[in-house]
């Protein structure tokens, strides 16, 4: 992997939804990073503009679902002259398998970035850590994007 | 723009109202700055521009905004980290260097010159030289 990477201009994906939205307006899908640890599953999206009030996490029938509102108020009496991207809420949902401690999965979001914690569920009778093999199991369950 | 009373409406038709103005090009690259990251929204509010990026995960200290001319320059770097030894198994995130300078169609006053940054946006207030301001003629 390079350490010098390019910042390119991407539009941004628009949510399509398996069921429809019954508010007006575009959703946007986040870009995430994924990445695990010994301890946790972390999910990374980054969301600009959404505050903490505006953003609800919900896990449902092993679906993590997360959802930003923009406040667009502050957008109010502004009158654009020129514009190069649109803005939207975000949401994407998440698959998680019995692999993660569902009811431990912790949230921050800071300066537009939510990194959701989802530490690994721990067999109760062996302290020991997970084997190459059970490791591999889990990266392969853990997490399927929808 | 439509004046935005219904709440339901009022995202739609401001989603609308945006893309109706990615057609103009007077932001296109000039000599003084390089590269089209990170995107641009212009707002103008009264007399005064605003000027609007998308910049989620940046510290304040690696973000610098200069005003020369009628020329703003945003440049800083964008940081992605992980832990060590963490196994990626999905990246989408960009990391990196980003400079550009943009110049406004109107002379701005550097004294009232204003930056913020909230929620991974960054918002550069920009308000019109007195100087600029068009005066009002009656007609007689």
């Amino acid at each position: 992997m390079a350490d010098k990477q390019e910042l390119s201009v991407r539009e941004k994906k628009e949510l399509v939804a398996k069921e429809e939205k019954t508010i007006p307006g575009r959703y946007y899908v986040p870009y995430a990073d994924i990445y695990e640890t010994d301890d946790a599953l972390a999910v990374v999206m980054e969301m600009p503009g959404v505050e903490k009030k505006d953003l609800n996490v919900a896990l449902e029938d092993d679906v993590l679902r997360v959802d930003g509102q923009i406040d667009f108020s502050k957008y109010k009496e502004m009158e654009p002259v020129y514009t190069e991207y649109n803005i939207g809420h975000y949401a994407r949902s998440f698959t998680l398998s019995n692999k993660v401690d569902q009811d431990k999965i912790g949230a921050n979001l800071e300066d537009g970035v939510l990194t959701l914690t989802c530490p690994r569920r721990r067999p109760p009778s062996r302290a020991r850590s997970p084997s190459a093999e059970s490791r591999r199991e889990f990266d392969r369950q853990a997490l399927t994007s929808s | 723009m439509a004046v935005l009373l219904d709440p339901f409406e009022a995202l739609a038709s401001f989603q609308q109202a945006l893309d109706a103005y990615r057609t103009s090009s007077w932001l296109d690259p000039g000599l003084s700055g390089s590269g089209a990251y990170p995107p641009l929204n212009v707002f103008r509010k009264g007399d005064d521009f605003i000027v609007i990026a998308e910049l989620p995960g940046i510290k304040k200290s690696d973000l610098d905004v200069q005003v020369k001319g009628r020329t703003i320059r945003l440049s800083g770097e964008k940081t992605v980290g992980y832990p060590e030894k963490a196994a990626l198994h999905r990246r989408e995130r960009l990391a990196g260097r980003f400079d550009r300078a943009v110049t406004m169609p109107i002379e701005i006053n550097p004294e009232g010159v204003k930056a913020e940054y909230r929620d991974g946006i960054l918002a550069v207030f920009l308000p019109r030289a007195e100087s600029d301001k068009p005066k009002s003629i009656k007609v007689a």
